[in-house]
């Protein structure tokens, strides 16, 4: 009980950061990635504070044996930066290049909707469904190879 | 709803805001604050393991409906914005955060926060070609 409550005021101080941002603008985040355009420094001030917090924090965080609700941290395990990994990124950045929505900002368009959330939302859950059942039929056809990096969670 | 001029105060306040969430979320739960993971992790999901990840996301768009209701300021859909490229796009995110395991805020956010290599590398390779697919797409199509 207390580890869903912690679920929902982790999200919403997540949610209050993304639109206090202003990363729920796409125009924004494409602002940034533009550098040809009137450059907008915004994403570059939101993940450094982002970062200079947890880089900070997760040292103290991390040092205890175990979180303090949770029997264990649930950490990704793989360390190998494999194909996976970089076709992956290659493939999302040219998805949040085109349309300035990474998946955070996209949920956050249930917040507000308009034809861009009916077209985003159900876009992205295909996508991530298309994945995963890429990731199934591979590992029925290569079952005795190691599996596949894609599937540890982070 | 116009673009407000660049406020460093307030990117770097949410910033903080989004990195205490993901602090809090593993200092008590355990758990990376990975959007994209917590999304994908929904499906074949152990039922037990589904509640959380709904809660978060819910809490998520509680926060921005919480904050667009007090301040009246909502974002508009861009009218001249090409549909198919909008499902296009969020094809690749969708597939591509799923494949290489997170987005912004699991590689960016948590995993240089765990002075992760692996994060390190993603969030170098979408930033790059994301820059580099903006561009394109609105100096060599003019699509904004």
């Amino acid at each position: 009980m207390a580890r869903l409550l912690v679920s929902v005021a982790a999200g919403f101080l997540f949610g209050l950061g993304l639109v206090l941002s202003g990363m729920t603008q796409p125009a924004r985040v494409l602002g940034f990635l533009d550098p040809l355009g009137a450059w907008d420094p915004t994403l570059l001030f939101v993940l450094g504070g982002a970062v200079g917090v947890t880089l900070v924090a997760f040292r103290f965080v991390l040092r205890r044996p175990a979180p303090l609700l949770a029997a264990r941290y649930q950490l990704p395990e793989s360390t190998r930066i494999d194909r996976p990994l970089v076709a992956g990124a290659v493939l999302f950045g040219i998805g949040w290049g085109v349309t300035g929505y990474c998946p955070g900002p996209g949920i956050a368009l249930i917040a507000s909707p308009t034809w861009e959330t009916w077209v985003f939302l159900p876009a992205m859950l295909v996508g991530i469904l298309a994945h995963r059942g890429f990731v199934t039929r591979r590992r029925g056809a290569i079952r005795q190879e190691t599996p596949m990096s894609s599937s540890a969670p982070i | 709803m116009m673009l407000a001029p660049f406020d460093p105060s307030a990117a770097l306040g949410g910033g903080i805001l989004i990195g205490l969430s993901a602090v809090l979320l593993l200092s008590l739960n355990g758990r990376i604050a990975g959007i994209s993971n917590l999304l994908g992790g929904l499906v074949g999901a152990p039922a037990a393991d589904v509640p959380w990840r709904l809660l978060f996301l819910a809490g998520l768009v509680a926060g921005v409906a919480v904050f667009q209701g007090a301040t009246g300021l909502v974002p508009e859909a861009r009218a001249a914005f090409p549909p198919w490229l909008l499902a296009a796009g969020g094809l690749l995110v969708g597939f591509g955060t799923s494949l290489g395991n997170g987005c912004t805020s699991g590689h960016g956010v948590c995993g240089l926060g765990r002075l992760s290599l692996r994060s390190l590398v993603a969030v170098l390779v979408f930033l790059g070609t994301g820059v580099v697919t903006a561009m394109i797409v609105r100096h060599g199509f003019g699509v904004a």
